[in-house]
């Protein structure tokens, strides 16, 4: 049985502990999914759920916002402007005045999916929804979800980079020396890596920090915890959305010879 | 399910990469390409016209602001000119009464002077005339009270 199942992956945390007050207020599951089978191919139904909902909420937000456009904002208006402006700064300082606006839209759906998405996992009650496998929680604490959005930017940035330079993308290889050129090319394999595991890992934590504390000591202890998951949470969406938008930025630099 | 890390093929895990992957990438380029025409490119139209707006009127008032000054300084370049002619207008009446006045006082003054002179004059000649007659009438008086006592003798 032993390679099929692992500590990570099996049964819940109140049977792993001796504890003797098996308390039905928090139990953990870790690595456990809502399998769904399309055709023959299997995906994770509560990342899908919960992504769904945080899909529906922002378009929730987006369309009651943009209704009616005002010159002179009024409620929900003001939050999307500021959404808007603070994801255009982020977005031209770091891939420039000249590329901005063809990439905004990619930086910022980053950006909220993401903050909504680890918001949504911090703050929704999940737990008072069972299913039958598994749990529903932040999208972006499951791996398939991470890797998807750090594999789009980085076809983001080869497109970036070959659509406005040409070949003359692969120059940033060479730059400053041609000895740069293995290390570049690692480049592209760390970035997403980095880029998925990074956000995985902290939203992950920051889910099981909360739980066990939770499953240990069900009152207060836990709220510290929260307070800074949802601060890593937010953090973790900016960090995502600024890294995309650097390595795009890099990828259509334009440098001065 | 084939899962291709590190864990072995098993069912589950927190490495667990299947078909949720490439379907979650799709849905989030779906949500890029739907918020793109929800949300980035109205909000962006809105607050970019609201900048151009802004931008425009502030133009505006300040070439307006520039031609309030412009007529300011104008008005009170004339204001300063039609003082200057007012002082002057004042000046020049100032002089020219006062010509006036003594020009009339200098003709009544010879006039009265003239008047004054004839009548001393005419006063003098009287006075000599009267005199005169006196004298004569003394003389006469005397001749004859020297005839009286010389006759009565």
């Amino acid at each position: 049985m032993f390679p099929t199942r692992r500590l990570s992956d099996t049964a819940p945390l109140s049977q792993m502990l001796p504890l003797p007050l098996a308390l039905p207020l928090a139990e953990l599951e870790v690595g456990q999914h809502l399998y769904w089978q399309l055709g023959n191919l299997k995906i994770h139904g509560q990342v899908f759920l919960s992504s769904w909902v945080v899909i529906g909420a922002l378009l929730a937000l987006v369309i009651a916002g943009t209704r009616k456009l005002e010159r002179d904002p009024r409620g929900v208006q003001n939050l999307l402007e500021f959404l808007w402006d603070y994801i255009r700064d982020l977005a031209r300082e770091q891939i420039g005045e000249k590329a901005y606006r063809d990439w905004l839209p990619f930086i910022g759906t980053l950006f909220l999916f993401i903050f909504v998405s680890n918001w949504g996992g911090a703050l929704v009650p999940w737990k008072l929804i069972s299913l039958p496998h598994g749990e529903l929680g932040a999208p972006t604490a499951d791996i398939n979800t991470t890797i998807a959005l750090a594999l789009l930017v980085s076809l983001a940035y080869f497109y970036a980079g070959l659509s406005r330079k040409g070949f003359r993308y692969f120059e940033y290889y060479v730059e400053p020396t041609p000895i740069m050129v293995p290390f570049k090319i690692v480049e592209d394999f760390t970035k997403p890596l980095s880029l998925s595991f990074r956000l995985f890992g902290n939203i992950l934590a920051d889910e099981l920090v909360v739980a066990v504390l939770a499953f240990l000591v069900p009152l207060v202890v836990p709220l510290p915890a929260m307070l800074l998951g949802l601060f890593t949470s937010a953090i973790q969406a900016l960090i995502f959305a600024t890294l995309a938008a650097y390595y795009i930025g890099e990828a259509v630099h334009e440098s001065h010879h | 399910m084939t899962s291709w890390l590190l864990l072995g093929a098993t069912e589950g895990g927190l490495f667990d990469l299947d078909a949720t992957l490439p379907l979650m990438a799709v849905q989030v380029v779906l949500l890029t390409l739907i918020l793109n025409a929800l949300f980035f490119r109205p909000v962006g139209r809105t607050v970019e016209e609201r900048e151009g707006y802004i931008t425009t009127s502030r133009a505006d008032a300040k070439q307006k602001l520039a031609q309030v000054q412009r007529l300011q300084a104008d008005l009170k370049e004339q204001l300063k000119d039609a003082r200057k002619a007012a002082q002057a207008l004042i000046l020049e009446a100032e002089q020219e009464s006062d010509e006036l006045y003594r020009e009339a006082l200098a003709v009544a003054t010879a006039s009265a002077n003239a008047a004054r002179e004839a009548s001393r004059r005419e006063l003098d000649i009287q006075r000599d005339g009267a005199l005169g007659q006196i004298q004569a009438d003394a003389k006469t008086l005397g001749d004859l009270i020297v005839d009286r006592l010389l006759a009565a003798q």
